[in-house]
C-alpha cells in the first residue's frame, strides 16, 4: 500500500508510486461566478494506491464532491495535475476506468431494475446474454435477487440505491467513486449497506473513493480518511485508519475505533471556522 | 363458477352501478342545463322571423304557436339540438355511405387530410426539436421563426398555400395536409424541446461517466424521457390538425369534406347543415384525441409508469 502523499506547505513534490491509481498535485478549481470567483479546491495533493478505501470527509461546501467529480472528469480543474490510472481523467473516463455512484440513485424510471443494471453494458457493447448474466450476478450481490422485473418506483430508497451500486459494479471497473451514496437513507439501512460495501471491497480488492459527512461511516469503512475544510476547499489532514479486516458493526464500539473517530473530529473542528 | 362466487358477486352490482351513476350525474346535469339554455336561446334568436311569418298569415296566434315555430324552422338562426341530431342521423345512417350527401363520407375526406397533416406536423415537429436541442445555433435562430409562424392567422396563409401549390400542380389532399401540418408541428416542437431537455443533471452525468456517444445519449435517455411530453403535445396537435384540414377546405371551393359542408351551408343559409357538420367535426376530433390517449396509455404503461 502506498504512503499518503499530503503536504500542507508544499515545497518538494514526492515521488509517485507506480502503484498509485490516482495522483493529484497542486490541483485547484475556481468556479467563476457573477460577483467573486469561488475557490472550490485549493492546492490539493493526494495519491491513492491500488486497493485502498479512501473517504473524503468534511462539512458542506468543502469541495469533497467537487474533488470526486474532478477525478471522474465531470469537472475540469483550473490548475494543477491529476492522473487516474496514469492517464488524464478524460482518457480514464473514455477507458471506462471507474463506476460512479451518485447521491441519488439516478435510475431511469422507464427501465426495469435489471435493465437499469444492464444500461452501462448496453452502452459498452456487451452481448445480450452476458448482460443478463452479469446483471443477475450483481443484483444478487446487493441482495436484490427476485426484483429484476420491478420498476424503480416499486422499490424503497435503500433498494434503489443498491440497484445503482449494482449498476456501477456491472461493468467491473477497478475504481469505484461513491458520492454520499447512503446519505439519504435511514440509519438502519445505512448500517447494513455499509457492511455490505465493506464485504464487497474486501472480496474484490477494488479501489474505492467514498464521500461522506458521517464520521462513523468514514472510520468504519476506510483505510484512510481525508479530512477537508471549506472556503477554500482544501485537505486538512489524512488520517490512517487501520481497523482489522473483517470488521463488523460492533467494531464501532472498540477503543481503537473511538480513537480514530476522535482524531477525525478534532481535525474537522480545526478546519471549521464560525466567523462567517 | 361456484354458487358462493355468484352470491358473493351479487351485492357488488348495485355498488358498481351507483359508482357509474356518480360519474354520470355531473355530466347529465351539465347536458341538461345546456339543453335548457339552448332551447331558450333558440326561442329568443328565432322568434322575430317566426313572429313576422305568423303575422303575415293574418290569423291570431298564441305563444305556444310561436315557440313551436321557433323550434321547427327550416333555416333558423339557431337550430335546436333535436333538429341537429335528426339531420345528423339522416345524413349518416339513412344515406348510403357512397352517397356524396353522407356526412361520414365528408368526415373521411377531412380525417384523411387531418391524419396526413398530423404525420407531417409530428415528424417536422420532432425533427425541429432534435435540431434545436442538439445544435446551439438552431436554438438561437430557429425558435423565433417557429413562434412567428404561429402568429400568422391560418385563415390568411391557408389560401396562399393552396394557390401556390395549385400553381405547381399539387392539389387535393396534400395542400390541406400541409396547412394542417403547419399548425400541428408547433406544439410538438415546443413539447419535444422541453421533453428532450427533461433529463436531470444526474441522469446526464451518468451517461457521461459511461462515455456514451451522442446517439446513445439520445436513444437511451433523451428520447424515452421525452415520451410523456410527446403525447401531451400529440393530443393538442391532432385536434389542431383537424382545424387546419377544415380551414384548408374552405378557400378551395372544395366539394367534399367537412369544411366544404360548412361553406355550402353558409352559402345557402343552411344553418342546420352547418351545425351538423360542426357536430361531426367535434366527434371526429374527440375520437382522434381518444385514440392518441389510448396509445399513450399503452406506451406509458410499457415504460413502467403509473398511467
Amino acid at each position: 500500500m502506498t504512503v499518503a502523499l499530503v503536504r500542507t506547505g508544499g515545497d518538494s513534490v514526492p515521488a509517485v508510486s507506480p502503484d498509485s491509481v490516482i495522483d493529484i498535485r497542486r490541483l485547484s478549481l475556481v468556479f467563476p461566478t457573477a460577483d467573486t470567483p469561488v475557490t472550490a479546491l485549493q492546492d490539493i495533493d493526494l495519491a491513492v494506491g491500488r486497493g485502498e478505501f479512501i473517504s473524503f470527509i468534511g462539512p458542506s461546501g468543502c469541495g469533497k464532491t467537487t474533488l470526486l467529480r474532478v477525478i471522474a472528469d465531470l469537472e475540469r480543474p483550473t490548475s494543477g495535475e491529476i492522473s487516474v490510472n496514469g492517464v488524464s481523467p478524460e482518457q480514464a473516463r473514455q477507458n471506462r476506468a471507474y463506476g460512479y455512484v451518485f447521491q441519488a440513485p439516478a435510475l431511469y424510471p422507464w427501465r426495469t431494475v435489471v435493465r437499469n443494471v444492464t444500461l452501462p453494458l448496453e452502452i459498452m457493447g456487451i452481448a445480450g446474454a452476458e448482460r443478463v448474466e452479469r446483471a443477475a450476478r450483481y443484483l444478487d450481490m446487493v441482495g436484490l435477487k427476485g426484483f429484476e422485473r420491478k420498476f424503480p418506483w416499486q422499490l424503497s430508497g435503500g433498494m434503489q440505491q443498491r440497484v445503482s451500486i449494482a449498476r456501477a459494479l456491472s461493468f467491473e471497473p477497478e475504481l469505484l467513486l461513491m458520492d454520499e451514496p447512503f446519505g439519504a437513507l435511514d440509519e438502519i439501512t445505512r448500517d447494513r449497506l455499509n457492511v455490505e460495501l465493506l464485504r464487497l471491497w474486501e472480496k474484490t480488492g477494488k479501489t474505492v473513493i467514498f464521500v461522506t459527512h458521517s464520521i462513523a461511516e468514514a472510520v468504519f469503512l476506510s483505510s484512510r480518511i481525508v479530512v477537508m475544510s471549506p472556503r477554500p476547499g482544501q485537505i486538512l489532514e489524512v488520517i490512517p485508519c487501520d481497523l482489522p479486516q473483517g470488521r463488523t458493526l460492533d467494531a464501532r464500539e472498540t477503543p481503537q475505533f473511538l480513537e480514530i473517530a476522535h482524531k477525525v473530529r478534532v481535525a474537522l473542528r480545526k478546519g471549521h471556522s464560525y466567523d462567517d | 363458477m361456484t354458487t358462493e362466487a355468484l352470491v358473493g358477486a351479487r351485492p357488488a352490482r348495485p355498488a358498481a352501478s351507483a359508482a357509474l351513476w356518480h360519474r354520470l350525474l355531473p355530466l347529465v346535469t351539465v347536458l341538461l342545463i345546456i339543453a335548457v339554455l339552448w332551447y331558450a336561446a333558440a326561442i329568443g334568436l328565432n322568434s322575430q322571423r317566426v313572429r313576422d311569418q305568423l303575422n303575415q298569415t293574418g290569423q291570431s296566434w298564441t305563444t305556444a304557436d310561436l315557440i313551436a315555430g321557433t323550434w321547427s324552422m327550416e333555416r333558423p338562426v339557431l337550430p335546436t339540438p333535436d333538429q341537429i341530431l335528426r339531420e345528423f342521423w339522416k345524413t349518416t345512417a339513412e344515406t348510403p355511405i357512397t352517397n356524396k350527401r353522407n356526412l361520414l363520407y365528408h368526415a373521411w375526406i377531412t380525417a384523411s387530410a387531418t391524419l396526413l397533416g398530423f404525420v407531417f406536423g409530428t415528424l417536422l415537429g420532432i425533427a425541429l426539436a432534435i435540431g434545436i436541442v442538439h445544435v446551439r445555433t438552431l436554438d438561437r435562430s430557429l425558435l423565433p421563426w417557429i413562434i412567428a409562424s404561429q402568429t400568422i392567422p391560418i385563415l390568411a396563409i391557408g389560401p396562399m398555400i393552396i394557390v401556390v401549390l395549385g400553381n405547381i400542380g399539387i392539389t387535393g389532399l396534400i395542400p390541406k395536409a400541409i396547412i394542417s401540418g403547419y399548425l400541428s408541428f408547433f406544439p410538438v416542437t415546443i413539447g419535444m424541446v422541453k421533453g428532450l431537455r427533461s433529463p436531470d443533471v444526474l441522469q446526464l452525468d451518468l451517461m457521461h461517466t459511461y462515455n456514451s456517444s451522442e446517439s446513445q445519449l439520445f436513444r437511451k435517455l433523451r428520447w424515452p424521457a421525452s415520451m410523456p411530453f410527446l403525447f401531451t403535445s400529440l393530443k393538442v396537435s391532432i385536434s389542431i390538425s383537424l382545424v387546419g384540414a377544415i380551414v384548408g377546405e374552405l378557400p378551395t371551393g372544395a366539394t367534399a369534406g367537412l369544411g366544404a359542408r360548412l361553406l355550402t351551408g353558409s352559402y345557402y343559409g343552411q344553418t342546420i347543415q352547418i351545425w351538423t357538420a360542426l357536430l361531426m367535426a367535434s366527434l371526429l376530433g374527440a375520437a382522434m384525441v381518444y385514440v392518441v390517449a389510448g396509445v399513450e396509455r399503452v406506451v406509458i404503461r410499457q415504460m413502467g409508469q403509473r398511467a
